[in-house]
C-alpha cells in the first residue's frame, strides 16, 4: 500500500459547479434551451401487448397548434437498441421509433408535435386508435418458451451473439461452472438452497428524462440532452434516424441527476425525429409518470442461490442461477446478469472452491428495464449476503466472524471474477473497522425496548468493479493556457457525482496548480475527445488514468517548448509548477511566456489528448451495518443508524466519496423498505407517481456514518477504484438480516413491507 | 386574466389563462430556479415563498398570486449566500436539481426558527426530496452554518 | 392537470353558492387534489377573499375557518392545548411543510377523503360544520353524506373535556397512511375514529374500556389497495386503538 502526502488529492473541496447549483442558476437542459420549440408528446398504450390496428389523426391534427402527428407508418424501419454502451452493443436491436406492434401498457402509439403543450395534450385525446389485443406475458418466470413471443419479428438483431432467442422470449443466457460443484456440494454438512427476489426500482432521479433537438448553424441535427453518454446516443440517434453520424452533434448540460437513467437514450430519439421531419426545434421533457412507467428502471431479478458449506461455517460451493426480466426491450439486459454472479461471488474467494453461474434474461410484456446503479451486482449480493448471514445464524455463528473466515482478501485471484486479481483490497480492514465504529457486539444484541418494539443489528459485505474491462475508453484534452492555467476537456458525464471536480483535482496535483486553475468542460461529441461515458463505475478509474497520462504529456511538450526557448536539450529542464526550470540553475520559463510561444511560430502545441482503457476493473469493497428498531404489531422498520466502512482504494474527494456512499445507502433503504413495484392487470406499474412511489424522505433513513480504509490500486489513478455503485449494494441484506434478528423470519423478496412483517409475525 | 404581483421585489402586471399554475408563470418571467419534479406536489423542487410563507408553484395558480408576494431564489441570493457554502463544503449540492426548493424552505425554516435542533430540520425540510445526498450532507451544512453563527 | 375556463374570488358567500350550483364549476380548497384530476372545471371559485382563513378560539370552542390550512392547525397552541398535540400530530406528516401551507381545511373535510388524517382527528372530537345553506351539523353527520353544491364555511370544535389520542402507519414517513386512527374519551365514553380504511374515516363508541380495541377492529370495515391488504388494516386498527387506549389510560 502507497502511503503519499498529496496537495490536490484525498482532499475535500468544493464541487466546481456547486455554487451554482445552490443558488439555482439556469444550467439544465431546460433552462438552457431556447422556449420556441415545438412541445413534442407521445400517445402511449394501454395495453401491454397489442397491435395497432388503425388509427386516425385527422381530428387531432386539426387542433390549432398541432404542427404533425406521426405513427408508426411515418417512421424509419431500422431496429435499433437504446442502451448506451460500447459498439457492438450486447443489447439487441428490438426498437423502432414506433412500431405498430406495442409491448407494454406505455409503449409508443403516436408522437405529437405542437406548438403548445396544451395543444398536443388536446391533440392526445383526439386521437382514435384501434388496437387488436394480444395475450400478454406479465409473469416473468412464465415467459421463457411462452407461446405468446414479446418480439415475434423477423428482424431483431443482436449485434452480438449473447445466446438470445426471440422465438422462445429469451435475450441472453449463459452457464459458467468452475471447479466439480456437485462433488463439493456432497462433501458439504450443510447446503442451503434459496430464491430471492427483487424488484423493477425506479432511479427516480430529480430531473425526468428530457432533450431538445435543434439544427446548427451547419444544419446539422444539434441535441442538447441531460443524458451521462453523449457518444452513445449520436450513434444510436444516427442508426434510428438514418443519418451519418457527422450530420448530430449531442451535448449534456448539467444533469439533474442519473445513476444509470440516463444511460439509456430513453426520449432522444423523440424530439430529434421531430426535429427532422419539421425542420424546427422540438423538445420532449417527460412527465413523471413516464419517466415512472417509461423509463429505464431495475431490472427484475429472481435469484435461486444453492450454498455448500462446512459445520464450521466454512463457505466452499456456490450455485447461483438468476432469472431477469428485461421487460419489452433488451436494454442493458444481457449485461446486467452478468454482475450478479461476478460481482457477488468472488466476495467468497477467500473460501469457494468451485461455483456454477448461469442465467436466462427473457422478455416480457412491462416497461423495459435498463442500467440501474449497481446493475445486477446489487440484486447478486442481496442473495449470497442474505445466505450466507442465514448460515451463520444456523451455524450460530457470528455473522461477521464467518465472513471473516470466508471473504477475499489482497492478492488473491478471483476465478468467479474472470480470475482478476485484488491487488488493493481492505475488505478485513473494513469489517474490522466497521465493527469497532458500530459497536456491533453490542448492538447485534437483540433488544427488547417493551411496547413491541425490538432493537437490533444487521451486516452485509458488498463490492462492484471499476470500468467494463477491456471495453470501457476514457479520454481527456489538457491545454495550457496563456496565463499558466489549464482547460480540461472531458467526455465523461458529471451527473452531480462531482467527476469534473475530482478530475480537476487530478490535473491540480500533477501539474502542481490550484484546482481553481483547472477549468473543465463536457461533454459535446464536436468538443470532447471520445469517452464510453459515466457508467459502470468508470470515470474516476479510467477517465482519471487518462487526465494522468494527458498531465504527463503535457508536462513534456511544455518541456520541449521551454527546452526550445532556452536553447537547450528538453533532459536538460524540469517541470515545476509555474515555470519550467534549466535542471541545476536559476534560469527559468515562466508556463505563461511558454503558453504564448505555442502560439508564435510553434509545431509544438501546449496541448493533448490521452486515452486509456483497462484490462482489469478493480473491485471496490464495503461493509455496511445497520441497527434497526422493529415494532412486531406494526411491522414498521425505523432505521436508527447505517454505518459503512468503503475500500474504494483512495477516495480522491473525501466529501465527495462520502456523499455518493450516503445517498447509495438511502436507495438502497428505500428499496428494502418502502419502494414498491406492483402492477395492474395491464402490466402498468401502480407506482407511477411520486404519491405512489415512495421514496425515502430525510426523516425515513436515520442517521448515517460513513468511513473509508485506503487500498492502493496499481493500475488506477492515485492508487483509486470507484465508489459510484458499490454504495448500493449493502442495505437489503444487512437490513434483510436485522429483521430476522429481531423477528426469526427471512424475508427474501424486496421491499420487506410493514405488513409482511408484521402479518407474518401474527399468524404465530 | 390580469394579475398584479409583486415579484422578487419587483411590482409586475401579467396576463395569465385561468389554469396557469404559478411554476409555469414563474419560469416564463426567467425564474429558472423554480424545478418541476414531480406532478403530485410531492418533491418540493419547486418551493417558493408566497408572502413569506413557502408553497409549492407547480400547485399554486398564478391567479392565485395576483395581490401577493412571491419571492424565488433569483430574489433570495444574498440570503441564500449565507449559508449554501456550507452545504457546498460537504459536497451536498450534488446533481443540484433539488437544490433551489430545498434552499428556498430552508430560508423558510431559519426564518421561522433561527436555532432548530436536527429533528427541527429533519422535519420542516422533510418535503423535500432529494435522490442524490441521502440527506445527511445536507443537514450537516446545515448545522455548521448555525454554529458558525454561534462561534 | 385539470382545466379551468374563469377564475373567480368570490365577495360573498352568496356568490359563491352561486356560482357553485353550477355543476361545471368548483370551489378550490389547496387545490392540492383538484388539479390531479384531467376533467374541466368551467368556473374555478375561490373563498379567499372571504377572511375564513383563520382558526377564532373562544371559551366554548374553536371555530376554524375553511380555508384556514393544516399548517394552521399544526401550530395553533390552543387547538393543540386542548388536544393534548393530536391536532398537530395527525397534519405533521402530510407531505411536507409546504403541502401544509396549502392545503386548506375545507379542502380535506369537504372531500371526505379516506386517507385524511384531518377528518379522521376531528371526527373523534365533539366537532361540527357549518354549512352555508346547511346550518351547523355534527362533523359525524357531515362525513356520511354525499357531496352536494353547499358551501362548507366553518369547522367548529367544542371545547368539551377529552383526552384524544392520535396515530397513524405510514410506510413512508410522509405518505398517506395505512390506517389511521384517533382515539378519545370524552363524557363518559370512548370514540374511536379509523380512517384510510382506505375509505373515509368512521367512528365507533363504547362506554367500556375493555375490549374496545377489539370490538373497533371488528366492526370497521377495510379494504385493500397499493398500501396494504384489508387484513392488515384490520389488524393494525386494533394494534393502534388498544395502544391508544394505553395511552389514555396513563394520561
Amino acid at each position: 500500500m502507497e502511503h503519499k502526502e498529496y496537495k490536490s488529492i484525498n482532499k475535500s473541496v468544493r464541487k466546481k459547479d456547486s455554487m451554482q447549483l445552490l443558488l439555482g442558476k439556469p444550467v439544465y437542459t431546460d433552462d438552457v434551451t431556447p422556449k420556441d420549440a415545438l412541445v413534442v408528446k407521445i400517445l402511449r398504450s394501454p395495453h401491454a401487448n397489442a397491435m395497432v390496428e388503425s388509427i386516425d389523426t385527422a381530428a387531432a391534427k386539426k387542433v390549432p397548434g398541432v404542427v404533425d402527428i406521426y405513427t408508426w407508418e411515418d417512421v424509419p424501419q431500422t431496429r435499433f437498441a437504446i442502451a448506451g454502451q460500447t459498439f457492438p452493443e450486447p443489447s439487441p436491436y428490438d426498437r423502432l421509433i414506433i412500431d405498430r406492434h406495442v409491448r407494454f401498457a406505455g409503449d409508443v402509439v403516436a408522437i405529437i408535435a405542437a406548438e403548445t403543450e396544451k395543444a398536443a395534450l388536446k391533440a392526445m385525446k383526439l386521437i382514435k386508435v384501434k388496437y387488436e389485443l394480444l395475450p400478454a406475458v406479465l409473469d416473468f418466470r412464465s415467459a421463457l418458451d411462452n407461446p405468446t413471443l414479446v418480439h415475434p419479428e423477423d428482424d431483431w438483431e443482436p449485434p452480438c451473439e449473447v445466446g438470445g432467442d426471440p422465438k422462445r422470449n429469451l435475450v441472453a443466457s449463459d452457464d459458467e461452472i468452475h471447479g466439480d460443484v456437485e462433488g463439493i456440494m456432497a462433501q458439504c454438512d450443510i447446503v442451503l438452497e434459496r430464491t430471492y427476489h427483487t424488484k423493477a426500482y425506479n432511479q427516480a432521479m430529480m430531473e425526468p428524462f428530457t432533450c431538445y433537438a435543434s439544427f446548427d448553424r451547419y444544419g446539422r441535427l444539434h441535441i442538447i440532452s441531460s443524458t451521462q453518454i453523449v457518444f452513445h446516443t449520436r450513434r444510436i440517434l444516427s442508426r434510428a434516424l438514418g443519418i451519418p453520424k457527422s450530420k448530430i452533434r449531442v451535448e449534456k448540460p448539467r444533469i439533474g441527476g442519473g445513476f444509470g437513467a440516463k444511460q439509456t437514450a430513453v426520449c432522444d430519439v423523440y424530439p430529434a425525429f421531430v426535429a427532422m421531419k419539421t425542420g424546427r426545434p422540438a423538445m420532449i421533457t417527460y412527465t413523471r409518470e413516464e419517466s415512472q412507467i417509461a423509463g429505464s428502471p431495475r431490472h427484475e431479478m429472481e435469484i435461486t442461490l444453492r450454498m455448500g458449506a462446512m459445520n464450521d461455517g466454512r463457505i466452499r460451493v456456490m450455485d447461483l442461477y438468476t432469472l431477469s426480466n428485461t421487460g419489452a426491450y433488451g436494454e442493458h439486459g444481457p449485461t446486467t446478469v452478468g454482475l450478479t454472479g461476478h460481482k457477488a461471488l468472488p466476495l467468497y474467494t477467500g473460501s469457494l472452491e468451485a461455483h456454477r453461474f448461469h442465467y436466462d434474461v427473457v422478455y416480457t410484456n412491462l416497461q423495459a428495464a435498463g442500467a440501474y446503479r449497481g446493475y445486477g451486482a446489487t440484486q447478486g449480493i442481496f442473495a449470497v449476503e442474505s445466505m450466507v448471514s442465514e448460515l451463520a445464524e444456523k451455524l450460530g455463528m457470528d455473522a461477521t466472524a464467518i465472513r471473516d473466515m470466508n471473504m477475499i482478501k489482497e492478492g488473491m485471484v478471483m476465478p468467479a471474477y474472470y480470475n482478476e486479481i485484488a491487488n488493493a483490497c481492505a475488505l478485513d480492514r473494513c469489517m474490522e473497522h466497521c465493527r469497532q465504529m458500530f459497536d456491533w457486539e453490542e448492538r447485534s444484541k437483540v433488544r427488547d425496548m417493551g411496547n413491541g418494539k425490538i432493537r437490533t443489528a444487521g451486516v452485509a459485505m458488498g463490492m462492484q468493479g471499476s470500468c467494463i474491462s477491456n471495453v470501457d475508453v476514457g479520454s481527456a484534452t489538457l491545454k495550457l493556457s496563456e496565463d499558466g492555467t489549464y482547460n480540461l476537456i472531458i467526455g465523461a458525464a458529471d451527473m452531480g457525482t462531482g467527476c469534473d471536480t475530482i478530475l480537476a483535482q487530478m490535473v491540480a496535483e500533477l501539474m502542481d496548480c490550484h484546482v481553481d486553475d483547472v477549468a473543465v468542460f463536457g461533454a459535446d461529441t464536436d468538443v470532447s475527445p471520445y469517452d464510453s461515458g459515466s457508467y459502470a463505475s468508470s470515470t474516476t478509474y479510467i477517465t482519471g488514468m487518462a487526465v494522468v497520462k494527458a498531465c504527463n504529456e503535457l508536462k513534456k511538450q511544455i518541456c520541449t517548448i521551454a527546452a526550445g526557448m532556452m536553447d537547450c536539450e528538453e533532459e536538460a529542464v524540469e517541470f515545476a509548477s509555474t515555470c519550467v526550470r534549466r535542471t541545476g540553475t536559476e534560469q527559468t520559463v515562466s508556463l505563461t511566456d511558454i503558453a504564448y510561444k505555442a502560439q508564435v511560430g510553434s509545431t509544438v502545441p501546449a496541448e493533448t489528448t490521452q486515452t486509456h482503457t483497462s484490462p482489469v476493473s478493480p473491485p471496490p469493497y464495503m461493509v455496511g451495518m445497520v441497527e434497526i428498531e422493529l415494532d412486531k404489531l406494526t411491522g414498521k422498520v425505523d432505521i436508527l443508524d447505517y454505518m459503512a466502512v468503503v475500500d474504494c482504494g483512495i477516495p480522491i474527494n473525501p466529501n465527495l466519496a462520502r456523499i455518493q456512499t450516503e445517498g447509495g445507502i438511502v436507495q438502497g433503504i428505500g428499496h428494502t423498505l418502502m419502494e414498491n413495484v406492483t402492477y395492474d392487470r395491464n402490466g402498468r406499474p401502480a407506482e407511477s407517481s411520486f404519491m405512489q412511489y415512495k421514496v425515502p424522505t430525510r426523516q425515513d433513513m436515520g442517521r448515517l456514518k460513513v468511513e473509508f480504509e485506503h487500498s492502493y490500486e496499481p493500475t488506477g489513478p492515485f492508487g483509486a477504484k470507484s465508489i459510484g455503485e458499490i454504495v448500493i449494494n449493502t442495505p437489503g441484506p444487512a437490513i434483510a438480516h436485522a429483521i430476522y434478528r429481531a423477528t426469526g423470519k427471512w424475508f427474501r423478496e424486496l421491499p420487506i413491507t410493514p405488513e409482511q412483517i408484521a402479518m407474518s409475525l401474527a399468524e404465530e | 386574466m390580469e394579475i398584479k404581483l409583486k415579484l422578487n421585489g419587483k411590482n409586475i402586471a401579467a396576463s395569465v389563462e385561468a389554469d396557469t399554475v404559478l411554476l409555469d408563470f414563474l419560469r416564463e418571467k426567467g425564474c429558472l430556479s423554480v424545478k418541476r419534479g414531480c406532478d403530485t406536489s410531492n418533491c418540493g423542487l419547486c418551493t417558493v415563498l408566497m408572502d413569506g410563507k413557502p408553497i409549492l408553484s407547480c400547485s399554486t395558480l398564478a391567479v392565485r398570486a395576483d395581490g401577493h408576494e412571491i419571492h424565488t431564489l433569483e430574489g433570495l441570493q444574498e440570503e441564500a449566500s449565507d449559508f449554501v457554502g456550507f452545504i457546498a463544503d460537504q459536497g451536498a449540492d450534488q446533481c443540484g436539481f433539488c437544490n433551489p426548493g430545498f434552499v428556498m424552505n430552508t430560508i423558510a425554516l431559519l426564518r421561522e426558527n433561527p436555532d432548530p435542533t436536527d429533528d427541527e430540520i429533519r422535519a420542516f425540510l422533510a418535503g423535500n426530496l432529494c435522490r442524490c445526498s441521502g440527506y445527511d450532507g445536507q443537514l450537516r451544512g446545515i448545522r455548521n452554518y448555525l454554529n458558525s453563527r454561534k462561534a | 392537470m385539470i382545466t379551468i375556463q374563469k377564475y373567480v374570488r368570490a365577495q360573498s358567500l352568496e356568490e359563491a353558492w352561486q356560482l357553485n350550483q353550477n355543476k361545471r364549476n368548483r370551489i378550490l380548497g389547496g387545490m392540492l387534489w383538484l388539479r390531479l384530476g384531467k376533467g374541466s372545471i368551467n368556473t374555478a371559485i375561490d373563498l379567499c377573499d372571504l377572511g375564513l382563513n383563520t382558526i377564532e378560539e373562544t371559551e366554548e370552542q374553536f371555530s376554524i375557518g375553511s380555508m384556514a390550512t393544516l399548517r394552521d392547525i399544526e401550530l395553533h397552541e390552543g387547538l393543540n392545548t386542548y388536544t393534548g398535540g393530536a391536532a398537530a400530530n395527525a397534519v405533521k406528516d402530510i407531505v411536507g411543510v409546504q403541502f401544509r401551507n396549502m392545503a386548506t381545511v375545507g379542502g380535506s373535510i369537504w372531500g371526505r377523503f379516506g386517507f385524511s388524517d384531518v377528518l379522521t382527528v376531528f371526527l373523534a372530537l365533539d366537532c361540527y360544520v357549518e354549512l352555508y345553506k346547511g346550518g351547523i351539523i355534527p362533523l359525524e353527520q357531515f362525513a356520511a353524506m354525499k357531496k352536494d353544491n353547499d358551501i362548507l364555511v366553518r369547522l367548529i370544535v367544542k371545547k368539551t373535556p377529552c383526552k384524544v389520542v392520535y396515530s397513524s402507519m405510514r410506510n413512508q414517513r410522509t405518505d398517506f397512511p395505512v390506517i389511521a386512527c384517533a382515539v378519545a374519551q370524552m363524557n363518559g365514553e370512548y370514540r374511536a375514529s379509523i380512517g384510510a380504511r382506505p375509505a373515509r374515516a368512521m367512528l365507533l363508541r363504547s362506554a367500556q374500556a375493555e375490549g374496545f380495541a377489539a370490538y373497533v377492529a371488528a366492526n370497521v370495515p377495510t379494504e385493500g389497495n397499493i398500501r396494504g391488504s384489508a387484513a392488515y388494516r384490520t389488524h393494525l386498527t386494533r394494534v393502534l386503538v388498544e395502544r391508544a387506549m394505553n395511552e389514555l389510560g396513563g394520561m
